[in-house]
């Protein structure tokens, strides 16, 4: 399997939703609408010359500069990126999927952004998808059980965005 | 009123309840701070429920607010079980990042020590796994030969549990003079006292009755949940990244001869030397994930000693541990390495600066654990800890 | 003993004048104080022994040395250490807990566990030493045993901890299961002795170690073992010990429990497997009577005098403590070397295996008893005919009134031949 051929073979299959590539970094990456996350995930996982049936990590990355000299020097927009790891025992090949979001939905602090769950694709989606949801505040639209599973069911906040800051008291328990 | 024979009454008076049973965090079989909430009716389980968190420590936003180096303590603190595999995985991935192939000697310094760590966790996880099936002696047993193990991590390194000695670049000193030899001798006293842990548990009936066919996993349910490590090889998936890894992880075992340990048309490589599979186990249940555990011992015993005989005739350098503020290069690397228990991925984000824009660490025993509610279900109380303890989990893995 | 106090008490008290008659209560009461005192004390003083050589024995079995200091060599006053931190620790109890039930629990168990040392002889012979002497001993001894579970019961049920009632029920079952076999187990050197005075199955056992019931036939050794392995499940230890299954249950039925009151408990187990290990010895290893017999040898019995006999029933109690320690070892060997059955298992243990093959051993046992009977296996050493006699000396009862509520006992051999020496015997009283 080669990157370049995949990413015509998907631009084809889905159009419009395969909204960029990047092909030059260690690990080249395939970028979808998030839309069209579980047609594409559950494509890839089906096909049979692809067979992407085993899931390595769903993860987020957090796109903010808090800093505002940094920010205005910045090459990019503030946003969230969720991250696929996927890997195909058969064919012994991987892959990365990568899917933009907003930072809050309709650009409304607290308004989680929101993407399709994967976890049906994958069950080992299940646990990071609340991972990610916990960490990172993303919302997962159709999983199966999305509550904090590292934090607190009380928490407050999502402590892997860059803005986030710990709460002065959790409980009675000095936080800062 | 309702009369006697009318089936309803009969139903509501034999009517039992369920009941919902807190498994930890303080309890002496979740290993660590697992919570297991347990819905039981009697002695059987219906449901298995895992909270986490308990030993959360925010690893991922540190390694934001650290450069590489600085952050390999912390990666230690993850499988503390399996220290030194920790800081290769991280050093590995920021090497895949930064383009870096370390030096010959340096890889086999490398497989030497990571394999040693390997036979150090697998010999925790088998005693461990004695203790959850009551049995208490295999357990002293076990860390009497650990505890080796850890004298000669503790000649290397001058630590015995949190290591930091494999580090980005290579290591952060050379092997010190007469350590092969020591190694050696250990992995030669070692070999023959695999068999006894065999005669106490693989063979022991009480052993089988209790972990055969219990806690079955099928293949497909093994790739769907995302496991890996012996618990995926023990449902018979043939897939080990030191074979089928990323190129720069499979360069160090460049030259090994190792076979990957699964079940193949019944057999296990090299099974004749050890006790026969019993009829009774089913490919994917506990017995046979303890089975690979113990053969992935021996099989580790041998790439040591394929590795102390390459580095003796290596030379050059062990490598360079890179500056502790050194740059990264712009973009993005994801590198899963074999630990002991399973496929530990890192994730780094860089834009250029010293400081990773993002780290992530993608656990083993965090997807292991997911299926233990499906293994669970319909299961009974004295088979939830040989099912969990069958998964080898560590919690400061699944937490981070 | 009774009488002898009577005695003693008339002759001190003579010199005021008074007399005491040799069958008044206080002389019985004053006995009974002194038989429970020694037993109390043979539990407990057991109990610290046995903790201790749990701990040396794993140690030993774990490459390690186990306790070293305390009481100087082998560390062997640990076990009092320990039981002194023990008194000074908070006695706890849950909020929700029954208390009443919760205080007496511990209690229960361990009184349960003295109750059946009463009727174990500790040395045979016409004169057993023996707490109260009873013609239906093993039959009190195994009912007796069975009342343990009632503490346990009661602890799991009133500590209002869901580990605590869990570890109960498995318990409760699995005791009242395994009194099954058990039973069926006992009755066989039972029905060969033709009695169920522990006494005289004992006595019947004297001689060379081939007379032991273990070695009387086939069906008899096989029994043992299976004696052993129920033995084993019902005073709960590894690979049984699913009560208190660290790994499952916590702490199983003392989750809760705290201090002395945990204790208790742990006197109890230790307790048990003494009696069961006892049980073991009278019934099938010979009881009293060592592989050789040494004490007849040298003429220390009864027949040529007090002394003598005295010096012999102290052997004969050495032989009884000495299986019964080796017995608990067993069992502590066992215990640090098996893992933990499931709780299924050890039902299918136990209906499946060990009662149906305790029932067609009683049949064996039977079936040779029919057809050799006065054979032992060995024993083409034809034993002699009498040895097996069944004879509780019932018919020379009313010639030994010294002591009215004990059947006379009556050694191996035919009453006719003990007659006169009973007469003899009758003066000295005892």
């Amino acid at each position: 399997m080669s990157e370049p051929t995949l990413v015509d073979q998907l631009k084809q299959k889905f159009g419009a939703a395969i909204t960029g590539a990047n092909l030059e970094n260690v690990d080249p990456w395939i970028e979808v609408a998030p839309e069209a996350i579980v047609a594409v995930c559950a494509y890839l996982r089906d096909e049979p010359s692809l067979a992407f049936d085993y899931c390595n990590s769903v993860t987020a990355v957090d796109y903010l500069h808090v800093d505002e000299k940094k920010a205005a020097k910045s090459e990019w927009q503030p946003h969230l990126e969720v991250v696929y790891h996927l890997f195909s025992m058969q064919h012994k090949h991987s892959l990365v999927l990568k899917a933009m979001l907003a930072r809050w939905r309709d650009d409304e602090v607290g308004e989680l952004p929101e993407i399709d769950s994967v976890a049906h694709v994958w069950r080992t989606a299940d646990w990071h998808e609340r991972e990610c949801y916990d960490l990172f505040g993303i919302h997962f639209l159709g999983h199966p059980n999305l509550r904090r599973i590292l934090c607190p069911e009380d928490w407050v906040g999502h402590p892997l965005r860059k803005d986030y800051e710990m709460p002065l008291e959790y409980h009675g328990i000095r936080g800062r | 009123m309702s009369t006697v024979d009318d089936p309803r009454t009969i139903e509501f008076d034999v009517r039992t309840d369920e009941m919902l049973v807190n498994m930890g965090p303080q309890h002496p079989s979740t290993h660590g701070v697992l919570r297991l909430v347990l819905r039981t009716d009697g002695e059987v389980v219906s449901e298995v429920t895992p909270h986490l968190g308990y030993l959360h420590r925010c690893a991922e936003k540190i390694g934001e607010n650290l450069t590489p180096r600085q952050f390999i303590p912390y990666t230690d603190r993850m499988d503390y079980l399996a220290g030194m595999n920790m800081n290769l995985g991280w050093a590995l991935a920021i090497e895949k990042l930064m383009k870096y192939e370390p030096p010959e000697k340096g890889r086999h310094l490398r497989v030497i020590i990571s394999e040693m760590g390997r036979i150090a966790s697998h010999l925790v996880g088998m005693g461990a796994y004695g203790l959850d099936l009551g049995t208490f002696s295999p357990f002293l047993y076990a860390f009497r030969e650990r505890e080796r193990i850890l004298d000669l991590f503790e000649e290397v390194c001058g630590a015995r549990l949190t290591y930091s000695y494999i580090t980005v670049g290579g290591a952060t000193a050379d092997l010190p003079p007469g350590w092969l030899e020591k190694c050696e001798a250990f992995l030669t006293q070692l070999e023959p006292i695999i068999v006894e842990y065999h005669t106490l548990l693989t063979t022991n009936s009480i052993f089988i009755k209790r972990t055969a066919a219990i806690g079955v996993m099928s293949a497909a349910t093994a790739i769907d949940y995302g496991t890996s490590g012996p618990v995926l090889r023990g449902s018979g998936v043939d897939h080990d990244l030191r074979r089928d890894g990323e190129e720069i992880y499979t360069a160090m075992y460049d030259g090994y001869a190792f076979e990957v340990i699964v079940e193949k048309n019944g057999h296990y490589p090299k099974d004749h030397q050890y006790p026969a599979v019993p009829q009774e186990a089913i490919l994917g249940d506990c017995w046979h994930r303890f089975y690979v555990r113990m053969l992935e011992v021996m099989q580790s015993i041998d790439l040591v000693r394929q590795g102390i005989d390459r580095y003796s005739r290596a030379s050059g350098s062990y490598g360079e541990p890179m500056k502790l503020n050194q740059k990264l290069p712009k973009g993005e690397a994801y590198l899963e390495t074999e630990a002991p228990r399973g496929q530990m991925g890192f994730y780094i984000v860089s834009n250029g600066e010293a400081i990773p824009w993002r780290a992530r660490a993608r656990s083993s025993s965090f997807c292991n654990l997911s299926v233990a509610s499906e293994l669970c279900r319909d299961c009974l109380i004295a088979d939830v800890p040989a099912i969990v303890g069958s998964l080898d989990i560590v919690m400061g893995e699944i937490d981070r | 003993m009774a009488s002898a106090i009577n005695k003693l008490l008339d002759w001190m008290l003579s010199g005021l004048g008074l007399s005491v008659s040799a069958d008044s209560a206080v002389g019985y009461i004053v006995a009974a104080l002194i038989h429970i005192t020694l037993i109390i004390n043979l539990v407990a003083v057991g109990a610290l022994v046995f903790i201790w050589l749990e701990r040396k024995i794993s140690g030993r079995i774990q490459d390690r040395l186990g306790p070293t200091r305390v009481g100087g060599k082998f560390g062997w006053l640990q076990t009092l250490a320990d039981g002194l931190k023990l008194i000074t620790k908070e006695d706890l109890m849950p909020d929700g807990a029954d208390g009443f039930l919760f205080k007496i629990a511990p209690y229960v168990s361990f009184a349960a566990s003295i109750a059946a040392f009463i009727a174990i002889p500790f040395a045979g012979g016409p004169y057993p030493w023996i707490a109260q002497h009873l013609n239906t001993g093993v039959f009190f001894v195994v009912a007796v045993l069975g009342l343990e579970v009632f503490g346990v019961i009661l602890a799991g049920y009133s500590s209002a901890s869901k580990w605590s009632l869990f570890g109960a029920m498995r318990e409760a079952a699995q005791v009242v299961s395994y009194e099954v076999p058990l039973g069926m187990c006992a009755v066989v050197p039972v029905l060969i002795a033709g009695s169920m005075d522990m006494v005289v199955i004992g006595n019947q056992q004297a001689g060379l170690f081939t007379n032991w019931f273990i070695f009387h036939d086939p069906a008899t050794f096989i029994t043992f073992w299976v004696y052993l392995t129920c033995a084993t499940a019902s005073v709960n230890r590894a690979p049984f010990d699913l009560a208190e299954a660290e790994s499952e249950l916590v702490a199983g039925f003392h989750t809760e429990y705290s201090g002395l009151r945990w204790s208790f408990f742990f006197m109890a187990e230790y307790g048990s497997m003494l009696s069961v290990s006892i049980l073991a010895s009278v019934l099938f290893l010979g009881a009293w009577n060592g592989p050789i017999p040494v004490a007849s040898m040298l003429g220390l019995t009864a027949a040529n005098g007090d002394v003598p006999g005295y010096i012999g029933n102290l052997l004969g109690l050495l032989n009884v403590l000495f299986k019964g320690v080796v017995g608990v070892s067993v069992m502590i060997w066992i215990r640090w070397t098996l893992p933990r059955l499931r709780i299924d298992q050890v039902m299918a243990t136990c209906l499946k295996y060990c009662t149906p093959i305790a029932a067609v051993m009683f049949l064996g046992a039977v079936v040779w008893q029919y057809n050799l009977p006065g054979r032992t296996f060995f024993g083409l050493l034809a034993a002699p005919q009498e040895t097996f006699a069944v004879d509780e000396g019932w018919a020379a009862l009313p010639t030994t009134t010294a002591e009215p509520a004990k059947p006379a006992m009556v050694e191996r051999g035919a009453a006719t031949s003990l007659a006169p020496r009973l007469a003899a015997n009758q003066g000295r009283g005892n």
